[in-house]
């Protein structure tokens, strides 16, 4: 079962979430992530839905998609070259003295230490889902009390024009 | 308004509409229903839904007051069924609506348009629990092609616009529309758009002439082609380009379930219908083709009996669908057009040639010779299949035929040879009791001068039964045609086959005297228990010029032949002891 990474553009209306999610649940799909936001145009939302299949199941999964009256267009990025970036809150036990040392292993992923409490301080970081898994591995030696995800946000690659990807 | 809409409403004595006039929500639902054409509505009013049925009062259209939201919806779904036009109902908010979702699931698996009005209670009452409060837009969002909470006066006549045209465009399916109650009552300058414009929904798809091309040439090469023609031929009003395409090609039509009627079963080239309780030839066609041509047809898992690497194992699939996420569902095909089957065989008509097939032809006439649909007749008792065939040869497969779900539904596809689209009306896909009569009644309404019987059993027939005032009521002349064995003959059946005659909860034997509860409502009632006493008492009830109901008492023991069991393959036929 390969990876995935669909990217929906749909009209920015209460429901639609809940039509996206129904479906995947409907068809028998597993949503691995799901985020959502605003897009260059207004009353558009993209879905950007990160999901496992082998190629039919994830062909058939776009079409459905498609069926519903509130997408707009479907695009598997994971055919082309893509970016993909997530962020994580990882709150790590910690005192305020082990600050320096903590520092000194957030800097090289570019992450920071964005707040600082008697016993634990908490670590913001993005990129993409291995980057933050590799902090993750070395923050949890310390002991990580809490952990949140936005799962990815992504888009093709500017090589690629936006056309030639393959949409349904 | 356009001038057509003008003159049109000048033919039809629809009253003018007044464009910019101040009007309700209620008010202005109606005038959209009217400049859709809408004639009749089925429903049930109640405390959301009052200031729709206050704007109904003495208006132009003709409601149909069922006495059950669920047999509402079956007539508007048999209505739509019986003509291609979208079927209409209203319902209140809370268990009105939620009375409408096995009728929304029914329409939807069979491809049915259907705009579905709902009532709710008002904005400022949402999400408080409020009395009778369903949150229906969310209970249907799986069940429905799309649906629509109103939260506008402004946005309403758009919203109709949009359900009509999506309901009957494309894949045509069910469409909800839910109306609170300040909507309803608000008040706004009446408007309705000319146009619909939904971006994203492709709502016809004319394939292109390449693919066109690449079918004509999959098919033309075959020596055992067969056409399995499905529910979308009726739908895309195909069947004469699908008569056309099929003599010109001389590749014989097995017609689904849901495409009986859509190629004629009194044809040449006419293989009935294949599957679990298809026959022997539609079978061994799939098992022997080498070209499967899938038209309009989803490759349901009655006729591939779930067993999809061994369905039609020797041939090259070809699937014509307008719904692009059914090519390749459920079957791997070699070739596929992504298009509305009449305009694909409508442009492969004429690139079309004969294929080599009558080698092909008359193994299958051999086939159809040995292994035709048969049952033992057994002296004084009446057999259900002759009550079948009674109806077929009483009407010359002329009248339009409305079905539960069971033995008598399997029955009726078998033994009564659909020759019209549209003249076979049944719930396919979910399989719904309870279905058939109301249906029935919506396919009279809509073809008055027709002869329609509703092949109901008696368990089927006791969940809308309560329909019978309608048929009274409006005086519609229905023929209810019970097929009485005094069970659950379906379940009977698979729990003799299955689970060692361990008959669990199929016994009907303490229903009403069907005879007396036609009666009660004012239907004239008959009864038959024998061939010759069938016979004499359907003659009654077709002279009968009003609503009847018969009840055929048949053998409780009899069995739907051929059959392929669940979990094996079509190869695995059982014929029956006969």
């Amino acid at each position: 079962m390969q990876q995935h990474t669909i990217s929906v553009l749909v009209n920015d209306q209460p429901g639609v979430l809940t039509r996206v999610a129904t479906l995947f649940g409907q068809r028998g799909f597993n949503i691995d992530s799901i985020t959502v936001g605003g897009t260059e145009e207004q009353g558009l939302s993209r879905m950007i839905i990160s999901t496992g299949g082998d190629d039919r199941q994830i062909n058939q999964l776009m079409k459905q998609l498609h069926k519903l009256i509130d997408v707009i267009s479907v695009t598997n990025l994971s055919e082309n070259p893509f970016v993909s970036r997530e962020l994580a809150l990882i709150k790590v036990t910690a005192s305020p003295s082990q600050l320096a040392e903590l520092n000194g292993i957030v800097e090289p992923f570019r992450a920071a230490i964005v707040d600082v409490g008697p016993s634990s301080l908490i670590v913001q970081v993005t990129g993409d889902t291995e980057k933050i898994d590799a902090l993750l591995v070395l923050l949890q030696s310390y002991g990580v009390i809490e952990l949140t995800r936005t799962g990815a946000v992504a888009m093709a690659r500017s090589i690629v024009p936006a056309t030639a990807a393959a949409t349904v | 308004m356009s001038v057509e809409m003008a003159e049109l409403q000048k033919k039809n004595g629809i009253p003018p509409i007044q464009f910019g006039e101040e009007v309700s929500g209620a008010e202005t639902l109606l005038r959209c229903l009217i400049l859709e054409q809408v004639e009749y509505i089925f429903g049930y009013p109640g405390g959301a839904v009052l200031p729709i049925y206050d704007s109904l009062y003495g208006s132009y259209f003709k409601h149909i007051l069922t006495r059950h939201e669920q047999g509402a919806i079956h007539a508007a779904d048999g209505y739509a069924r019986a003509t291609g036009k979208p079927g209409v109902c209203i319902a209140t908010s809370g268990p009105g609506a939620t009375n409408l979702v096995t009728g929304i699931a029914t329409a939807q698996m069979d491809s049915v348009p259907l705009v579905c009005i709902t009532g709710n209670v008002a904005q400022s009452l949402i999400g408080t629990d409020a009395f009778q409060e369903a949150n229906i837009t969310g209970i249907t969002i799986p069940i429905t092609k799309h649906s629509y909470f109103v939260r506008d006066i402004r946005d309403l006549p758009r919203i109709v616009k949009e359900a009509f045209h999506i309901a009957t465009t494309g894949r045509p399916g069910p469409v909800l529309i839910d109306i609170p109650k300040d909507v309803a009552n608000a008040k706004a300058p009446f408007t309705y758009p000319d146009k619909v414009e939904i971006r994203g929904y492709r709502a016809s798809l004319v394939p292109s002439d390449e693919e066109v091309q690449g079918f004509v040439k999959a098919v033309s090469e075959a020596k055992r082609p067969v056409i399995l023609a499905g529910g979308g031929i009726i739908a895309a009003q195909a069947e004469k380009e699908l008569r056309d395409f099929a003599e010109k090609t001389r590749i014989p039509v097995i017609n689904t379930f849901m495409g009986l009627g859509g190629f004629s079963g009194t044809h040449e080239l006419s293989l009935a219908m294949p599957g679990m309780h298809g026959n022997y030839t539609a079978n061994q066609a799939l098992l022997n083709a080498d070209c499967v041509i899938g038209l309009g047809a989803r490759f349901d898992d009655r006729i591939t009996m779930g067993r999809t690497k061994e369905f039609a194992p020797k041939a090259r699939i070809v699937h014509v669908d307008i719904d692009p996420a059914e090519l390749g569902k459920n079957v791997e095909t070699a070739v596929t057009v992504a298009g509305d089957v009449k305009s694909t065989l409508a442009k492969a008509i004429p690139l079309a040639k004969a294929c080599d097939s009558e080698a092909w032809i008359s193994q299958l006439k051999e086939w159809q010779e040995q292994y035709p649909y048969k049952y033992k007749k057994d002296g004084d008792v009446l057999k259900p299949q002759a009550v079948i065939e009674l109806l077929y040869n009483s009407t010359d497969g002329e009248a339009i035929v409305t079905t539960d779900v069971g033995q008598h539904q399997m029955w009726t596809a078998q033994y009564y040879k659909f020759k019209h689209p549209r003249s076979f009306i049944s719930s396919g896909g979910l399989g719904t009791m309870g279905f058939g009569f109301p249906a029935a009644i919506g396919a009279q309404i809509a073809h008055p001068d027709r002869t329609v019987i509703s092949v109901v059993g008696d368990g089927g027939f006791q969940m809308t039964n309560q329909e019978l005032a309608i048929v009274s009521q409006y005086n519609i002349p229905v023929k209810v045609a019970i097929v009485n064995n005094q069970c659950l003959g379906m379940v009977r059946q698979w729990q003799e086959l299955f689970y060692d005659n361990r008959y669990s909860q199929i016994d009907l034997t303490c229903s009403p005297d069907f005879v007396k509860l036609a009666e009660a409502y004012g239907v004239k009632g008959l009864r038959a228990s024998t061939p010759e006493e069938a016979e004499a008492v359907w003659a009654e009830a077709l002279a009968h010029d009003g609503p009847v109901v018969v009840d055929f008492r048949v053998a409780q023991e009899e069995n739907v032949y051929p059959m392929v069991a669940s979990g094996n393959t079509l190869d695995q036929m059982e014929l029956g002891d006969d």
